[in-house]
């Protein structure tokens, strides 16, 4: 292998283009950030060039020396003479420790690979002549060739009904592959009318606008305007041959040593419509040191949720680089002293990820919860602090969120904030929102769950009182919605918001009118609102748990009687609902999962899902039902 | 005559004293001998041994230990699971010792938490039993109905954020009286229950039954009473997502018009005192 590297102008962006020249051809690359700091690999996918990595690479640019390349054939890159036999994955690893080689002599490389990019640093991270080269490797939506047929191997030889329906699955999602596979046709398709559609197919699918997204400047200048590239078709076109030569080969005789040797981040597009899931499930037998996340987004995650993706690329490879304060640690890793520094490394590693079920999909993501001193609210925040999201817990009462939040942070929560904010004050929310936007980013999911019980008959309620129940459990959730889901929206990639309506919003009752009519309308709100931002990749799920022993029956007000009575109620409610003794902690977890499954309405209790079915089926009997005196 | 049933009392609260301080002996001693792969079996069986190697020869209830999640109760339904299992102990794990011997004829409940490993979030647990040691104790002196200070215990902790774990102990006790028992040669248990202290606790709940109070200390009706003079071994148990602790001690009751006498610790030299008293 000829190296040459001939550096030459800076490129667009701040970024350094240079050409490092690998047998046959001139590979495009470009470096941003200082060389100084670990380096960060991306390599691209079909069709695509680098520029497909901007937003990631620019927020990874601050902290690593960040290198981009554009894979043979590709953008700036010259294609093999002949096409055919110049993209195997032989040849494609002489690229990548040519470009390694070229911009990171001394040290390991942290690897990123999306799509095709991805299924190259497969080959990367298993072959021998790379190991040393490679510190740690992220996969996003892409499988080792090797592996998929290992995959597609024991599903054949063991049948079973439900490996017969994985390979059908993914045999279906397969189609373009397939197609590839055609002479020319391809190629024809992409120089001719599919090249000139592909940048709005992608906007479609992806939902990701083009020119209104990104919130820098610069990233408006760059990112949206750069990629699609110009070269799209040439690149769709040679790119075909990396199916071609690859693919059949591979799938027919897998290697069988392809184990990664170096540490695995999988992040797993939940939405993917080219991979399934599926594909990934004995992963952990080819990749012992593997961290696993999930992302509710489709296929090209770099562009819709760059965000996201360099928060997890940042966090993985810092945990597998040395202590900055350690200068010889990378080079002395030897010994007692580097095996002690390697099993630091790998406990911090492991850290990354947070036990429990939720820990792949909420590790790092930044969530906002209102009501979060004590009940329904506190145990929410708790189940987010263990599946190692960072926490922002909000409620009026300070003492309750600042204990919240101590505990929060002792159960895995990097970070957390404890906010003394009334959520029925728009303006306490607005600057509440800004001092999170500064501090912590974009809130990615949120939960609006303040709210406060009132009981008592229509007639005896005063406007004061509906006032207060509709400030709280109506204006709060508004507040909430408008002003963090605004920033949502904004940022465009995706997020969740929860809102705490309750069985009470759809089960009349003559007790609770005016706490009904909030929840009522919370609920609405709620699904007017899920339609409105779906097209944003914006979830919203109303949550109505029904009676739970929470604290909001010790401090429900009862109007039309005496203080003495209302004092006698609210020992009798609190007891009643202890009796049920409903945890909060399993509306907690039915938030969680609410959120992993984006569902509009949930019911928690039994109560609440009969009342629900009551109200859907049989509205006469919950009427009926409203006429009954509580038992309190 | 008083002083002569002062006498006979403090040789009594002597004898509970050093029962109790031979069952935290014990508990401190097993401890500091837990290692990875111990299961909860082996660390019941340590603290039988050593206690009957010190001439122990019967029980309020045998020796439980509980590791891990088990510490917080995680999904106990049926009181067979109180009972220690092959679970073992890993790096990092918090556990339980929970014994009951009953020496030279004076029982002693005491309750010990500990943890494998550094774990902040046990420590805090642990820091803020102490509260609750102290309500328990000034709520008792105001002669509050236990129910009522089992509620105040019950709202302390889930203003703490924690969950109640005694709820999950037979009849959701917080305490149980405790009485002497005969010296008996031979002195079978049913259920890890030894069958005179049960006798003693079967005979108070008749008794109490007809005067109106119950030796269980619970949030039931039945302990809608002020606190009956006596030995109580009150065992506040917190629990949060996986991780619990608890301690378990005597609280003397007495019929003193004086607070500071009508109500105290039997002794305030015990592991999880000591470590709050170094802490502050």
């Amino acid at each position: 292998m000829s190296l040459q590297s001939v550096p030459s102008a800076a490129g667009p962006g701040g970024a350094r283009e240079r050409r490092v020249r690998t047998g046959e051809v001139d590979l495009c690359v470009a470096e941003l950030g200082d060389p100084a700091r670990p380096t960060v690999v991306l390599v691209h996918g079909y069709p695509d060039s680098k520029e497909v990595w901007s937003l990631v690479a620019e927020s990874l640019a601050d902290r690593f020396h960040v290198v981009l390349y554009d894979v043979r054939g590709h953008g700036g890159s010259t294609a093999p003479k002949p096409l055919r036999g110049g993209f195997t994955l032989e040849k494609l690893t002489d690229d990548f420790l040519a470009v390694a080689d070229a911009v990171s002599p001394r040290r390991p490389v942290h690897l990123v690979g999306h799509d095709w990019g991805s299924v190259q640093g497969w080959e990367f991270a298993t072959v021998r002549r790379a190991s040393g080269r490679i510190a740690s490797f992220t996969s996003i939506s892409g499988p080792s060739l090797d592996h998929f047929g290992h995959w597609i191997k024991q599903r054949m030889t063991r049948p079973t009904p439900r490996a017969v329906g994985q390979l059908l699955g993914q045999g279906a999602k397969s189609w373009y592959v397939y197609l590839l596979h055609t002479p020319r046709l391809p190629e024809l398709a992409w120089r001719g009318p599919l090249g000139r559609r592909w940048p709005k197919l992608l906007e479609r699918a992806e939902k990701t606008p083009r020119g209104s997204r990104p919130t820098s400047a610069q990233g408006a200048a760059r990112g949206a305007e750069a990629y699609p590239t110009s070269s799209l078709p040439d690149d769709a076109a040679h790119g075909a041959w990396l199916y071609r030569d690859n693919i059949r080969a591979r799938l027919r005789s897998p290697r069988a040593d392809a184990h990664a040797r170096v540490p695995v981040q999988l992040i797993t597009p939940t939405g993917d419509p080219f991979l399934s899931e599926r594909l990934y499930e004995d992963l952990e037998r080819w990749a012992p040191q593997l961290v696993r996340r999930t992302l509710p987004a489709t296929h090209w995650v770099p562009r819709s949720r760059p965000d996201q993706l360099a928060r997890w690329i940042t966090d993985f490879v810092l945990a597998h680089e040395p202590d900055p304060d350690d200068e010889d640690d990378a080079a002395a890793a030897i010994g007692t002293v580097g095996k002690a520094r390697r099993a630091n490394r790998d406990r911090r590693a492991r850290e990354l990820v947070a036990s429990g079920p939720y820990g792949e999909r909420f590790g790092g993501q930044l969530v906002l919860v209102t009501g979060a001193a004590g009940g329904i609210g506190r145990a929410t925040a708790f189940a987010f602090a263990e599946a190692g999201a960072r926490v922002v817990a909000v409620d009026r009462d300070a003492e309750g969120v600042a204990r919240t939040a101590e505990m929060a942070r002792l159960i895995g929560a990097p970070q957390v904030w404890a906010e003394t904010v009334d959520v029925s004050d728009e303006e306490a929310m607005e600057k509440l929102a800004g001092k999170i936007a500064d501090e912590g980013g974009t809130v990615d999911v949120l939960v609006n769950n303040a709210g406060i019980g009132l009981s008592g008959p229509f007639l005896e309620t005063t406007t004061e009182d509906w006032k207060q129940v509709l400030d709280v459990n109506l204006w709060g959730v508004i507040h909430g919605c408008r002003i963090f889901g605004g920033r949502m929206a904004a940022r465009g990639q995706g997020g969740h918001i929860v809102n705490t309506a309750s069985a009470a919003a759809y089960q009349p009752s003559k007790a609770l009118p005016a706490y009904s009519t909030s929840k009522a309308a919370v609920l609405m709100l709620s699904e007017c609102l899920r339609a409105e931002l779906a097209g944003q990749g914006i979830g919203v799920s109303a949550v109505c748990p029904g009676f739970v022993n929470t604290g909001i029956t010790s401090t429900a007000r009862f109007t039309g009687v005496s203080a003495e009575e209302e004092k006698r109620r609210r020992k009798r409610a609190t007891r009643l609902y202890g009796l049920r003794n409903y945890p909060p902690e399993k509306v907690a977890d039915a938030i969680l999962r609410a959120v992993v499954r984006n569902e509009a309405v949930v019911p928690v209790t039994p109560e609440a899902r009969g009342a629900r079915l009551l109200s859907r089926f049989a509205p006469g009997t919950a009427r009926a039902i409203a006429r009954l005196d509580p038992p309190l | 005559m008083a002083s002569a049933v002062a006498g006979e009392r403090a040789t009594e609260l002597r004898g509970f004293r050093s029962a109790q301080r031979l069952a935290y002996e014990c508990a401190e001693a097993v401890a500091a001998r837990l290692r990875p792969g111990v299961t909860e079996r082996d660390a019941a069986r340590m603290q039988r041994e050593w206690l009957r190697a010190r001439g122990v020869r019967d029980w309020f209830h045998l020796p439980f230990a509980w590791f891990g999640d088990r510490t917080a109760f995680a999904g106990f339904r049926v009181p067979l699971q109180f009972f220690p299992t092959g679970r073992r102990l890993a790096e990092g794990m918090p556990f339980i010792l929970d014994l009951a011997p009953v020496y030279r004829g004076y029982p002693a409940d005491v309750g010990y938490s500990g943890c494998l490993g550094p774990h902040p979030l046990h420590d805090k647990l642990l820091a803020d039993l102490r509260a609750h040691r102290e309500l328990l104790l000034t709520e008792v002196r105001e002669r509050r109905p236990l129910r009522e200070i089992y509620e105040d215990v019950d709202r302390l902790m889930v203003r703490q954020g924690y969950e109640n774990r005694h709820r999950a102990y037979p009849f959701g006790v917080i305490a149980h009286k405790v009485d002497r028992v005969k010296d008996r040669r031979w002195s079978p248990h049913v259920f890890g229950f030894g069958t005179q202290a049960l006798r003693g606790l079967a005979s108070d709940a008749l008794h109490g039954h007809r005067d109106g109070w119950s030796p269980l200390w619970s949030p039931y009706r039945f302990s809608d009473h002020p606190p009956r003079p006596g030995l109580w071994a009150v065992e506040p148990h917190l629990g949060f997502r996986g991780t619990g602790a608890k301690f378990e001690e005597i609280l003397v009751v007495t019929d003193s018009r004086d607070p500071a006498e009508s109500a105290f610790w039997l002794d305030d030299d015990l592991p999880h005192v000591r470590r709050w008293a170094e802490g502050a």
